[in-house]
């Protein structure tokens, strides 16, 4: 063994092989059926699931038929198993995939959602609006205030409790959205309640727990404490949240006006990879430019350094770029 | 990691509640200091605390305040925001200010056909409409409060110095004024159960003082325990497998193969668990345990901790059930103080001890791994499995976690012996069974047969539906059960009988509905139901469960989209992701009694 240079002390890694539609994949033990989907080609539809965090396996898109099991297994959180037997195009598969896509194109405003998450609802021939005459979202109500105690029911929905539905419309979760300090608003109708915003600010990335999971049922909601504005919160400003939102429910200010004023362009964008000037760590940025402004700044969720996360210096502290 | 806080704090009154759980406060950062420096999260046995701290809070004052949610907060090393998210999951806590005195009233499926209606009136009379205050009095309506068999039943939440809650059944306008006015009842209810023959799991039940070590021993309590210690834990588990008990919360899992499972785990320490967040609509039967034998619940968890090898065991009772949270209490005091829970039980050599802890009306509780959740002080969200209880469990160690009737069964194993048990019953099902039963029927209550027995048979000792009236539909298992018709009364009260008729006893819920009931309404309180128990946690439950119920609505309302066919099909549609993709038990079986009533009762055809 050399003595220079560098020596892994990892365990070794030992291969399993697994059957995902009839094809033998192998991957690594202790990784996902996932990773075997992926390994094998196989395009699998994630909402909740991002590599950079822990997975919760709420959202349910990603489930596959697991040979012996009663129900649909989640892909990105069940464990490969050697000799474990997989179908990802099932009609049960395809009916559940296309179920829950309805359901959140049906109750959320997936406007702003990936690119990828309108593809799936096209491959998977989602129809929300089939839960109501008229599914499309509702005007939203105007913004709550800046610093003014937002309030509306969905943030004060009491557990075990609702009103009768309205049979003329599918329920959704629309409402005001909360513009309560001066870098980035939060618009929970468009939240799928992935959890990714508050493991972020919690134990995965930021360690800041200014936010979390409140109320139950369809009512249950991301909130501070005490619905709370966030400059009341324990919020840092690190925007990490923002990193992992993958439906826009969390944005930028800049972004959020500039979409509001229709001045927003993706394609009139440069993305310019740079280094934090701030500290020692020496984090990687993605300046997103348009117009000659920086307009968003992100971290790439595979850098070593980041794993996509920064601070609020990373994130917002930029304005002295155009010297104002 | 530092703790921010806002600037309310609890008034002495919430502080000197809050601190009687948590004991004196010793930290030098007073209430108010808008940063604390924690050194950790704290250890996950003192978070366990978090549902105690809620609790006394919330009975000394009648809600969460955001001063007092501060306090437990800082003594507990839990940021605000999560403790409001988990305060906020739990609908027996309430974050927005509330008078001291709250009537909850059950309107669940059986209830509501045996006078509920009637108790929600008069409260809307006297008080007003639900949701709101008048003169220090408020009532909203309740989910199934477990007292099926003296429908209707109501809870009284009573917050201040002294006072604690109380259940009423069968509720009377008398009664509610009376008990919101603190008045002390006369009489305690009787515990309604069937015929004193064949009575094993049930037989101290109203027999012998509930109060009473000596008596409980006197009528052969404490002898299982005996004998556990005297053959040996492997023993212990070897006769609970010899006895083909399955387990009687629901699933039927065989409980010696949980218990060798959780006994064989190198890690350490073990925990048992009781499961007594009995909360399926139309079930009381763990409740008439509770109540009426205690401390047979105390030997059985003392009997599962020696031969799980754990030192510590937790009750987790429903939060609804104020009288058997007083009787297991005295249980558990009066067992420590003899000897029988302790560092030395029985003299034996081995150490057990138990903890009760409450829950706070939530539903999805019962399912196993969302109790842990709750336990452990996070909101009651289930977790994905694998990995199972028997190797993570509470705190993530392994845990034995059985239902109360599956326990005290054990002291029934031990006490006759595995062979004689496995006697009882049919070769697929040993032993007896307690039944709910409940709805329109003439002696409602708790009847326990052997299993095997013929529903015909458990509803002629119920005294059958009312004279001149005939039965139009049962449900079987509660709300996560089904229904069948009166053509099917000859099913045998088996797993394995139920299994083939595509039925399920579930928690043996037994509500019978005459010709007088109206099937769509008791599907929409079903439905109702799901969409507010739903923990929210994945997408099938938490927005199938409210397009499930806007379609019954529709179709309800004659305004279907489509046709009633399409809307019955989009019910399928609906019911099949629930089934195939949510998290638990509970999404998974939340569209089974309603498609039960569409196949099995043909609700739907010739129109709603």
């Amino acid at each position: 063994m050399s003595t220079q240079g560098y020596v892994s002390v990892d365990a070794p890694v030992r291969m399993i092989t697994m059957d995902v539609d009839g094809r033998p994949v192998k991957v690594r033990e202790g990784t996902t059926i996932l990773e075997a989907c992926k390994t094998a080609e196989i395009d699998t539809p994630t909402l909740c699931y991002a590599s950079n965090l822990t997975p919760v396996n709420a959202c349910r898109v990603c489930v596959v038929e697991l040979e012996g099991a009663r129900v649909l297994v989640p892909a990105c959180a069940r464990k490969a198993e050697a000799g474990m037997k997989v179908k990802t195009d099932t009609e049960r598969v395809r009916h559940s995939r296309r179920l829950v896509l309805e359901f959140l194109g049906s109750s959320v405003d997936l406007s702003t959602a990936s690119k990828s998450t309108h593809e799936w609802i096209a491959t998977y021939e989602a129809n929300p609006a089939r839960f109501g005459a008229d599914a499309s979202m509702p005007p939203p109500p105007a913004a709550s205030a800046a610093g003014e105690t937002a309030s509306h029911d969905r943030d004060h929905a009491e557990p075990g409790h609702h009103a009768s539905p309205d049979v003329s419309s599918a329920a959704t979760v629309a409402q005001a959205p909360k513009l309560d300090n001066d870098l980035y608003m939060r618009d929970y109708s468009k939240c799928i309640l992935c959890y990714k915003c508050v493991e972020a600010c919690g134990d995965d990335a930021q360690n800041t727990f200014a936010i979390g999971v409140a109320g139950r049922g369809f009512d249950a909601r991301i909130s501070t404490e005490f619905v709370v504005p966030l400059t009341d919160s324990a919020c840092v400003y690190c925007g990490n949240c923002i990193g992992v939102c993958p439906t826009g429910a969390l944005m930028f200010n800049t972004e959020y006006r500039m979409r509001k004023d229709g001045t927003w362009d993706e394609s009139k964008q440069k993305v310019t990879s740079t280094i934090c000037p701030y500290c020692g760590v020496g984090c990687d940025l993605e300046l997103h430019v348009q117009a000659n402004e920086i307009v968003k700044v992100t971290s790439p969720a595979d850098n070593s350094v980041t794993s996509g996360h920064l601070c609020i210096k990373g994130r917002f502290g930029f304005s002295f770029v155009g010297n104002k | 990691m530092d703790l921010h806080f806002t600037t309310d704090v609890p008034t002495d009154d919430e502080r000197e509640a809050i601190d009687a759980v948590l004991g004196p406060d010793e930290a030098s950062s007073p209430d108010g200091a808008p940063r604390v420096a924690m050194q950790n999260r704290g250890t996950p046995e003192r978070r366990s605390l978090v549902l105690p701290a809620l609790h006394a809070l919330q009975a000394r004052e009648g809600w969460i305040s955001p001063g007092g949610l501060n306090h437990i907060a800082r003594r507990l090393g839990v940021p605000p925001a999560e403790l409001f998210g988990v305060a906020t999951f739990y609908a027996m806590f309430s974050v927005e200010k509330r008078p001291k005195t709250v009537v909850h009233v059950c309107d669940d499926v059986v209830c509501r056909v045996n006078g509920a209606t009637e108790v929600a009136m008069a409260c809307r009379e006297r008080i007003g409409p639900t949701h709101e205050e008048n003169e220090g009095l408020m009532w909203i309506k309740s989910p199934c409060l477990g007292l099926c068999e003296r429908a209707p039943a109501v809870l009284i939440q009573k917050a201040g110095r002294g006072r604690g809650n109380e259940t009423l059944a069968p509720a009377t306008t008398e009664w509610i004024r009376a008990s919101v006015e603190d008045k002390k009842l006369v009489v305690e209810p009787p515990l309604l159960v069937g015929p004193a023959t064949g009575r094993r799991l049930l037989a101290r039940v109203g027999v012998v003082d509930p109060m009473s070590l000596d008596a409980y021993r006197a009528h052969g309590g404490y002898a299982a325990l005996r004998r556990a210690i005297d053959i040996g834990p492997s023993l212990t588990i070897r006769e609970v497998k010899d006895a083909k008990l399955l387990g009687r919360g629901g699933a039927a899992f065989p409980t010696g193969v949980k218990w060798e499972a959780v006994a064989q785990q190198p890690a350490r320490p073990h925990y048992v668990v009781c499961n007594a967040d009995e909360s399926e609509p139309g079930t009381f039967k763990d409740r008439v345990v509770m109540e009426g034998d205690p401390f047979a619940l105390v030997e059985a968890m003392t009997i599962a901790g020696y031969a799980m090898a754990a030192e510590k065991g937790f009750i987790y009772l429903r939060g609804e059930y104020p009288l058997a949270k007083a009787l297991l209490e005295n249980a558990i005091a009066a067992a420590r103080v003899r000897g029988f829970l302790g560092d030395n039980v029985m003299g034996a050599g081995f150490r057990f001890d138990l903890e009760l802890r409450c829950g706070a009306g939530a539903y999805i509780c019962g399912e196993e791994t969302a109790l842990f959740n709750s336990l452990e002080g996070k909101r009651g969200e289930p977790r994905n499995k694998p990995p199972f209880p028997a190797s993570h469990g509470l705190f993530g160690k392994p845990t034995g976690i059985n239902n109360v009737e599956t326990l005290v069964n054990v002291n029934l194993i031990l006490g006759m012996g595995a062979t004689a048990y496995a006697a009882l019953g049919t070769p697929g099902s040993t032993g007896t069974r307690l039944f709910c039963v409940s709805g329109h029927i003439e002696r409602p209550g708790t009847y326990e047969v052997d299993c095997g027995t013929p529903l015909s048979r458990l509803l002629e000792m119920a005294g059958g539906v009312r004279p001149g009236r005939t039965i139009k539909a049962i449900l079987l298992g509660g709300a996560a059960g089904g229904f069948i018709g009166p053509n099917e009364l000859d099913l045998p009260l088996s797993f394995e009988a139920a299994r083939e008729r595509g039925v399920t006893l579930g928690s043996g819920v037994v509500a019978v509905f005459d010709q007088s009931v109206d099937l769509v309404d008791t599907l929409l309180r079903i439905a109702q139901f799901f969409r507010d128990e739903s923990c929210g946690q994945c997408v099938p439950c938490r927005v199938g469960t409210v397009r499930q119920e806007e379609a019954l609505h529709r179709i309800a309302q004659k305004r279907t989209l489509g046709t009633l066919g399409d809307e019955v099909k989009l019910l399928d549609e609906i019911g099949q992701v629930m089934k195939d993709a949510s998290i638990c038990g509970l999404g998974q079986t939340a569209a089974s009694a309603i498609q039960s009533a569409v196949t099995r009762l043909k609700v739907f055809e010739g129109g709603a």
